[in-house]
């Protein structure tokens, strides 16, 4: 068992590397001088050597890349060029609402999403999967500000139910301001995640009501609500887990998006700022752990659900 | 495998021409998305020559409002909304098929290649592995403002991402294929392996692929569209959807209808597009269903 | 067996009934105006070919059918009432307490998740008001029953741990644990190597006899028809074609399908063959196949899949492979045609040596030995016409095209197909036709040696017998070494003159064919001989076309 943990732990350890490489190369491989493009249009030699020196982009490439990886490894991310901030504690500063906005979406998109799958899988060509599924392809196609506009402009400024922008947080401005002021970005990003899982939840479900041992569990003459729940979402639910794990990825890009159409002050945002200003160690840093955050996310899902799924040998 | 209950031998493998009658026969949203999509491409190739110029700057008729001479209403320069979207639906369109035949391409070498010589099979999977780890749009953010605004790199950082998930898909689809007995079959009579690969299993990935290629030029519209509304895309001074909506981001509680227009268009195309696909995957083959979305 | 017609009592009546295919089905009627009667204590087996409507039929009965087939006429009655007029609730408390049935895949049949103790006790859970404890007594007495070792143990063991023979058994246990008075059992050991089909049809006949049980029985297959029937039904095309008591149909039938049908089932006796004496053809000397599973920290897991096995295939001759799944018969097939790499030893044909480890396969090899599959609907490329897929080997060896297809042609005739199924695709040609193709796609390259893995194996019987008349025929016209590999000891007691019994990845007996059958020297032959179904029965009448 730990054996197999510890298995699974390396196995990521090449991946990481593959990351921790490509956000490297993205500043070195690029055409042009990276200092001269981060120090921008007015700037004199000098800044553009002082920028050079600083990222160390005057020493071989090789030895750039070591010195960064120990740097990564150390868990040191790196120092703004604008703010002279180690990137790391400005990621501090503003992890609570990117974590909090995750956290809510997912759970919304959880909870409206397998259930509507499934029952979309349950009568499948009925009018309930038709509208699911119409729901789940305009979901993949409407683009996430579009969206968090349209949900401003009936929410906000029609019915004026919700605050246009802004973000409460709990802990100092209470419950209340902070589940009204993240309600709309929270339907904003969950929705291309609701199309996602529904879609996925009605795909496995519809797969697994097609098995044996689903023919099997009717012929015992178990009632079909026990079918679906005991016999076919028990089998569905790993590869269900699974897509909420890889969805984690499309969250992330939907994270940018809302967070700068709502303003709030998250590490979507942080990102933003960070290209318009060229802070490349920003934006390098936020990449790393964005992905490192996603292949951890997916690395636990993995193994919680061998632990349940008895067919895998360790 | 159960006992096959139909006592119907074996269904012909569908041909092209059946295939896309029954298609739209079982599918009317298909015959819905692709007409849209038609007229979508129409406008986008045709209408340039008949709207108004796009850049043309009228300051007297700033910010106005849909009316009989500005069918959309203008933007903050007083320039022609409904020119500009005719434009960017050009652009839209470009870099979504750009993106979609540069990814598939690129992605079908590398994953024959990886699904064939097992030597690189680990290596290149998880340098894939690594590349799908990095949130796609960070990374094109990344790609676009380090190497500057243009169509070129624009599409180029929408590519690099989806790269990975065709090179998987292809690479499944060769690992299943060459277990098949007519491919052992074609080793048997001693066809030399390149040939194997090229007329026994090449033709398998075609299906998946030609689904795979129409999520991805929607998905690639998506994320111009995003790139440009964050500033990170097409240079400012081109109309592309993004960069119009972009613009009207500052005068939204003024004049909403100037993200509205260009995102309803990219939404419909966008959807257009899904629906195409969806229809394709349902009839080329149900069983690449699983393996996709 | 005669019954009083006093004593008559159905458990089971089917009355005229007629299921509806889906529209665009290639006939109306999946089963049409089907009828028999299945009586108390009675195993009735409902025998055809793949079409036939048999497991139609049986899911009917239980009322399992998939979408689309819809019952439009007659009537099923379970001990007097019409299931086809009951609501679904009603039926669904009928499942499982008076009607069970079970599957031929034992391993998909049962839930993955789930343990095997929990899975049988859910039947209770459903239908009865036991508590916990009363209901765990009655699992474990129901698995040791159907004699699974250490039910306590296996009570919470999942799936995947039990063998195949295990799985079917705990599959049994579930279905009659409240004592049903029907058994519904669809191909129960189809998907079962020989020795562990014998022993569930003996533990299903066994539990029959003692619980009074009617029993449903669907198969394909003679032998077991001979095993275990009471009566037989015979279906063909969705119609009933012949019923009447086993030993009225098996030794007088009266329908011409019926009679085909048997005398197309290979018999276990072999014919008298004079050996062959021409020069070998192909020489098998120590091939061995190792496969390793690498993991991070070493090999994780070994298999022997083939050990050292030596042989030799003259001109002319037929040498059977028989044993069960695992026993490397495959895996020595493939590793003789190169499409596995051996670990060592080597193979001769013709002459000429290709030991293991040659990195590059020598191109004769390719041209000399030739293999014929299982899948006939797998093994032509979907998208290539037969033509196409004929001349594929000979244009690989410079062949000109037009000489190819001269050649192809000519050996369609062989195969008995009209030449002008060049330009067609595969999909429009039955499985026998495939097979006869594959055939003659492997003759294109004018082979000395040719294997044959499970190739009538998927097919009907009544095409069997031609496919393996074919085999033969090409073998003496083209003096071929044709290695033959299957699973079916009646099949290659028809067509062998020499086996192999393979175990473990080993040859554990080698003989003349007749000689083996007849006096078996190592126990696990003897084992396989007593397994195989319907052996009291002689069949074979159509054998001799062959011998």
């Amino acid at each position: 068992m730990w054996g197999y943990v510890l298995r699974r732990l390396l196995a990521t350890v090449p991946v990481m590397g593959v990351v921790v490489l490509v956000v490297f190369l993205i500043l070195r491989l690029t055409p042009g001088d990276p200092a001269a493009v981060i120090a921008g249009d007015y700037a004199s030699a000098a800044d553009i050597a002082r920028i050079r020196s600083q990222l160390g982009l005057d020493r071989p490439l090789l030895e750039q890349f070591l010195t960064w990886l120990a740097q990564v490894l150390r868990g040191d991310l790196g120092t703004s060029i604008f703010t002279n901030l180690p990137v790391t504690t400005l990621i501090a500063q503003r992890l609570e609402p990117t974590l909090l906005l995750a956290l809510t979406t997912i759970t919304f998109s959880v909870l409206v999403a397998v259930p509507l799958g499934t029952l979309a899988a349950w009568r499948a060509g009925g009018l309930l999967d038709r509208c699911v599924m119409l729901f789940s392809v305009a979901g993949f196609s409407v683009p996430v500000f579009v969206l968090g506009y349209l949900l401003i402009y009936l929410f906000a400024m029609g019915l004026q139910l919700l605050p246009v922008q802004g973000y409460r947080s709990p802990f100092t401005d209470g419950l209340g301001p902070f589940l009204r002021h993240i309600a709309l970005p929270t339907l904003t990003l969950g929705t291309v995640f609701v199309a996602l899982i529904a879609r996925m939840t009605r795909a496995t479900v519809m797969d697994v009501l097609h098995e044996d041992h689903v023919r099997t569990a009717r012929a015992k003459g178990q009632h079909e609500l026990r079918v679906m729940t005991r016999h076919v979402l028990r089998n569905a639910a790993v590869p269900i887990v699974t897509v909420i794990g890889l969805g984690v990825a499309l969250l992330i890009g939907g994270v940018v998006v809302t967070e700068s159409v709502y303003n709030i002050p998250g590490l979507g945002r942080l990102v933003l700022d960070a290209v318009l200003k060229r802070d490349y160690p920003i934006i390098q840093g936020l990449i790393i752990l964005f992905s490192f955050v996603y292949i951890l996310i997916n690395l636990v899902i993995d193994l919680v659900y061998t632990l349940f799924d008895p067919r895998i040998r360790y | 495998m159960s006992a096959p209950i139909l006592p119907v031998e074996e269904r012909p493998r569908t041909a092209i021409e059946p295939a896309l009658a029954s298609l739209v026969l079982s599918h009317p949203s298909v015959l819905l998305g692709g007409s849209l999509l038609l007229a979508m491409v129409v406008a986008a190739v045709l209408g340039p020559t008949f709207v108004p110029d796009p850049f043309a700057i009228t300051p007297t008729a700033r910010l106005r409002p849909p009316d009989a001479s500005f069918w959309f209403g203008t933007d903050y320069l007083g320039r022609d909304l409904f020119a500009r979207v005719v434009w960017g639906a050009r652009v839209s369109l470009a870099v979504g098929l750009a993106v979609a035949v540069l990814a598939v391409a690129i992605g079908l070498l590398i994953g024959l290649v990886a699904g064939y010589l097992r030597a690189l099979d680990q290596p290149v999977m998880r340098a894939m592995d690594g590349l799908m780890a990095i949130p796609g749009i960070l990374l094109a953010i990344a790609l676009v403002s380090v190497s500057g605004a243009s169509l070129v790199t624009v599409v180029v950082a929408i590519v690099v991402p989806e790269v990975p998930r065709v090179v998987r898909l292809v690479r499944s689809v060769v690992l299943s294929v060459r277990e098949e007995p007519y491919v052992e079959a074609a080793i048997a009579v001693g066809t030399p392996l390149p040939l194997v690969l090229f007329r026994h299993i090449l033709p398998n990935t075609v299906p998946p692929l030609l689904v795979q290629a129409t999520y991805i030029c929607g998905s690639a519209m998506l994320t111009e569209a995003i790139l440009g509304f964050l500033g990170a895309g097409i240079p400012p001074e081109i109309p592309s959807w993004g960069n119009i909506m972009s613009e009207g981001r500052t005068y939204f509680q003024l004049t909403p209808w100037i993200i509205f227009f260009p995102g309803t268009c990219l939404a419909l195309t966008v959807l257009a597009v899904n629906t195409v696909g969806d229809g394709l995957r349902d009839t080329l083959d149900p069983r690449i269903a699983r393996q996709m979305r | 067996m005669t019954v009083a017609p006093a004593s008559f009592r159905s458990v089971l009546e089917v009355r005229g009934l007629t299921v509806r295919l889906p529209e665009r089905a290639d006939r109306r009627f999946a089963i049409e105006d089907v009828s028999f009667e299945v009586a108390a204590g009675e195993i009735v087996c409902v025998v055809g070919e793949s079409g036939s409507g048999k497991s139609v039929t049986a899911y009917t009965v239980m009322g399992l059918l998939p979408r689309g087939l819809v019952p439009v006429a007659g009537e099923v009655l379970l001990e007097g009432a019409n299931l086809l007029a009951r609501p679904a609730a009603e039926l669904r408390r009928l499942r499982g307490r008076r009607m069970a049935m079970i599957f031929q895949e034992p391993m998909t049949a049962l839930n993955p998740v789930l343990t095997v103790g929990a899975q049988i006790e859910e039947v209770l859970e459903i239908h009865t008001t036991l508590n916990a404890a009363e209901r765990r007594a009655r699992v474990i007495a129901a698995m040791r029953e159907v004699a699974l070792p250490e039910p306590e143990q296996l009570y919470h063991a999942y799936p995947h741990q039990l063998s195949g023979g295990q799985r079917q058994r705990v599959m049994i246990a579930m279905a009659l644990i409240l004592e049903p008075a029907l058994l519904v059992a669809d191909e129960p050991t189809t998907a079962l190597d020989v020795t562990t089909q014998a022993q569930i049809l003996a533990l299903i006949r066994d539990l029959q006899r003692r619980h009074g049980t009617a029993v449903l029985f669907i198969t394909h297959d003679f032998g077991v028809v001979a095993e275990i029937a009471d009566r037989v039904v015979v279906m063909q095309h969705g119609r009933v074609v012949e019923q009447g008591p086993v030993r009225e149909i098996l030794f007088r039938p009266r329908h011409p399908y019926t009679r085909m049908l048997i005398a197309a089932v290979p018999g276990l006796t072999p014919p008298e063959r004079p050996p062959v004496s021409k020069p070998p053809a192909l020489v098998v000397r120590g091939l061995s196949k190792v496969f390793e599973e690498r993991g991070w920290f070493g090999i994780r897991r070994r298999v022997e899949a083939l050990r050292s096995a030596s042989f030799a295939v003259r001109h002319g001759e037929t040498v059977g492979v028989v044993g069960e799944s695992g026993s490397g018969k495959s895996t020595l097939a493939r590793c003789i045609v190169r499409l596995l790499e051996p670990t060592s030893g080597e193979v001769e044909v013709a002459g000429h040596r290709f030991g293991a480890g040659t990195r590059r396969i020598d191109r004769r090899l390719r041209r000399d030995v030739q293999i014929v599959f299982q899948d006939p609907y797998r093994s032509l490329n979907p998208r290539r016409t037969v033509g196409q897929s004929i001349i594929e080997g000979p244009m690989n060896f410079g062949v000109p095209k037009a000489e190819a297809l001269a050649r192809a042609r000519s050996l369609l005739r062989i195969v008995r197909m009209d030449p002008d199924c060049l330009d067609r695709y595969p999909h429009q040609f039955s499985g026998g036709q495939r097979q006869r193709l594959c055939i003659a796609r492997a003759l294109a390259l004018e082979p000395k040696v040719l294997i044959a893995d499970e190739a009538v194996s998927a097919l009907d019987v009544s095409v069997q017998a031609q496919v393996l008349e074919l085999l033969d025929e090409v073998k003496r016209r083209f003096d071929l070494a044709l290695l033959f590999i299957t699973h079916d000891l009646r099949v290659a007691a028809t067509i062998c003159d020499r086996i192999l019994v393979m175990r473990q990845g080993e040859v554990v007996e080698e003989g003349p064919t007749r000689e083996v059958f007849a006096t078996p020297r190592h126990p696990y032959t003897r084992a396989l001989l007593d397994a195989a179904p319907g052996k009291g029965v002689i069949f074979g009448a159509a054998s001799s076309a062959c011998g």
